[in-house]
């Protein structure tokens, strides 16, 4: 018939025609993005080429020959074609509770999943929009803290359970997390007072903020481990997990205070003026105006330093304490299991980036929240 | 209010000072607690491992459960004070463990410097090399312009220089961090050999994929005696240690073992009529007693961890994958070195 091709519009009234073949789909795609000039040719075969030569082995190694279930190395690589061709994921699989849980007592484990629960429910609590009575909320995520060290450590009517007992992921996520969690707070004042007009108290700041970033988080963790104890009256050793968790919460507070520093001064003057006139006490016109909008400038500078944080922890290793590193390592050294070393730390290394991942995704996501384009 | 303070901080001084100067008797501070601190390595594969359900082994852990056994009746009462090279020392002297049998080298500068005091040697140790058998080399005089595989900063380092300019050889190192990464390093053939302690390379050649291609050659270049420890100032406690490690050798020697020391001790039919094995499992005299430990401590060490053989060959003998030959630490009457004062 043809009726189609003949049809009459009247001027303006035609339906958009689609576009090209040439440039929609994948093939568009992969012209504009891949193939564009001879130099972009030449890369994508390069990387093609590499991802072809890298990646099937890899597959090869940690899903298609890797054994689930062995009693022993040996047993392991017996099921292989040849030792080492696949990974032997069985060393991890027995493994798996000690490396989650360290030592803590099997029937006191509740406790740290519950722990583990009320610490998603306070994330998501917190990061919520328009969750119901917020406020409830903030409150509860200032006290989760302070819950979660009840239930780990005990005492008040629940079985005490001493801190050595931590380990692998528990005692990683318990030294992480408490960093965090302190280390804003604190950063936060110190900032504030390193900008303070008192000349004692910003000598003070000052004086701490460039002394803990001037020395490296090993010897102030050495500094906690064994020097500590030579200042402290012989016997009267407190808990090493402690000495532990103040120093790591000290050395992120004065990197947060930098960063957040930052954000105040990325504020225009005129906000502090404005401020003033409102005649706004000191402490008002920063929870009011001052530190929501420098600490939505420092968000990315702020989850940098946690996520730094968080993969520092494992520096305990080296005054002998087991987290998930130092543990896996001890784990390396039970004869039956002797080299697998490439299956160990590619689990613990999954294990850091599902963490430092998450936040990281976190971090972007809110500062698209957060967005009020003030772009500068 | 200044005053106030001042009075406040002495008295917390002084009661600080007081429980300090309870803590005199380590033997009653471990009989109080109910429980021995162990300071222990972080990891020394057949010296001190978590098992997958986190229990404490080794040679190193069963040796801590003997002295347990002796002081506490419970070879299971111990806690594993982890410590790292760098901080078992400091742990020790700091009073966080109550003492130290973690596979440490007894030298002048720690007995005399870092004020320890060593009680005997459990494990004669020694720097030696590993080579792949396709080399055919059959002596460490043969490792001229070898590639060596070396961990930094340690006194193998020192030993191999020696050894290898004092017969006249140079070498190439290869510096590497951990006993894994010199495994990867020499199975990737970066190098030809491998030094370190004997028993490390024991261990790296058991974890091989095809371990009868290797062998360790038969030039021992270093002393490494490895020895448990304790802080300076409490005699008895340093005596316990002593005797705990010597009722292991004698007991082999005496040919009391973890199996047959109920017969040896008249739990079953007759006891012994060796005057000796009698005094050391109290059946005779009251030497438990004199050292503060109930009489029956040496058949309380041998009935839950065994002798000196017994946890050798369970951790790491011939018939575990480290496979270590007695060798220097056999028995004086084998060819060996392990020899102990007699219980008289």
């Amino acid at each position: 018939m043809g009726a189609q091709t003949t049809k009459q519009y009247a001027p303006g009234t035609h339906p958009d025609l689609p576009p090209p073949v040439r440039t929609t789909g994948p093939i568009a795609w992969m012209r504009i993005n891949l193939f564009s000039s001879p130099l972009n040719i030449a890369l994508t075969i390069a990387s093609v080429w590499i991802l072809w030569s890298i990646v099937p082995g890899i597959l090869d190694w940690v899903v298609f020959n890797a054994v689930w279930s062995a009693t022993d190395r040996k047993d392991c690589w017996g099921q292989m074609a040849a030792a080492r061709d696949g990974a032997c994921w069985a060393f991890i699989r027995g493994s798996f509770k000690l490396f989650l849980y360290g030592w803590y007592p099997e029937d006191q484990r509740w406790r740290p999943n519950l722990c583990f629960v009320l610490f998603l429910v306070a994330v998501v609590g917190v990061l919520r929009e328009n969750m119901p009575g917020k406020k409830y909320w903030l409150w509860y995520a200032v006290a989760f803290p302070f819950i979660a060290a009840w239930l780990l450590v005990g005492g008040f009517g629940l079985p005490p359970v001493s801190t050595n007992k931590f380990g692998g992921i528990l005692l990683t996520v318990v030294i992480g997390v408490t960093g965090i969690a302190f280390s804003l707070p604190i950063g936060i004042l110190l900032a504030l007072g390193r900008r303070s007009n008192l000349p004692t108290l910003r000598t003070v700041c000052v004086v701490f903020i460039e002394f803990i970033r001037g020395v490296p988080l090993i010897t102030l963790l050495f500094v906690a481990s064994t020097m500590l104890t030579y200042f402290l009256p012989p016997g009267s050793t407190f808990d090493l997990l402690m000495r532990v968790l103040i120093m790591v919460t000290l050395f992120s507070s004065a990197y947060i205070a930098e960063v957040v520093r930052g954000g105040l001064q990325g504020l225009p003057s005129g906000q502090y003026e404005a401020a003033n006139s409102l005649g706004l006490t000191y402490w008002r016109a920063h929870q009011l105006i001052i530190l929501p909008q420098a600490l939505k400038i420092s968000i990315p500078g702020i989850v940098n330093t946690f996520i730094g944080l968080y993969k520092d922890s494992v520096l305990v290793l080296i005054i002998g304490m087991m987290d998930i590193l130092g543990l896996g390592r001890a784990r390396l050294n039970d004869a039956d299991w002797l080299g697998l070393a490439p299956e160990l730390y590619l689990f613990i290394a999954l294990f850091f980036f599902i963490c430092c991942f998450s936040m990281a995704r976190y971090s972007l996501n809110l500062e698209k929240r957060l967005e009020t384009e003030h772009r500068r | 209010m200044r005053l106030k303070t001042t009075v406040t901080l002495a008295a917390v001084a002084l009661a600080l000072g007081v429980t300090s100067g309870a803590q005199a008797g380590t033997l009653e501070d471990v009989q109080a607690r109910g429980v021995l601190r162990c300071v222990v390595s972080t990891g020394i594969a057949g010296f001190a491992k978590p098992d997958a359900n986190g229990v404490w082994g080794g040679f190193d852990i069963d040796f801590c459960r003997a002295t347990a056994a002796a002081v506490l009746g419970d070879a299971g009462a111990i806690e594993a004070v982890t410590s790292t090279g760098k901080t078992r020392f400091t742990k020790l002297n700091a009073g966080e463990g109550d003492v130290l049998w973690r596979n440490t080298t007894i030298t002048f500068s720690r007995d005399v410097g870092v004020k320890l005091r060593f009680h005997g040697i459990n494990y004669y140790d020694g720097q030696g090399f590993m080579v792949k058998k396709s080399l055919g080399i059959g002596s460490a005089l043969e490792l001229d312009g070898a590639s060596v595989c070396i961990q930094t900063g340690t006194t193998t380092e020192l030993n191999l220089a020696d050894y290898f300019a004092e017969n006249g050889m140079s070498y190439e190192a290869v510096t590497i961090e951990t006993n894994d990464e010199a495994r990867q390093n020499y199975e990737s053939d970066r190098c030809d050999v491998y030094t370190t302690d004997a028993s490390g390379l024991s261990s790296t050649r058991s974890a091989l994929p095809d371990p009868d291609a290797h062998m360790v050659l038969p030039e021992i270049i270093s002393k490494e005696p490895l020895g448990p420890a304790t802080r300076h100032g409490d005699d008895q406690w340093s005596d316990i240690i002593t005797w705990v490690l010597n009722a292991t050798i004698t007991a082999e020697e005496l040919g009391v073992t973890q199996a047959n020391v109920d017969a040896k001790a008249g739990k079953q039919g007759q006891p012994s009529k060796n005057p000796e094995t009698r005094r050391m499992l109290g059946l005779d005299g009251s030497q438990g007693s004199e050292l503060g430990l109930s009489n029956d401590w040496a058949y309380q060490i041998i009935k839950q961890v065994g002798n000196y053989s017994d946890i050798f060959e369970r951790n790491i003998g011939p018939n575990t994958p480290l496979g270590i030959e007695r060798g220097l630490n056999a028995l004086w009457t084998n060819g060996g070195l392990q020899y102990s004062p007699p219980f008289r």
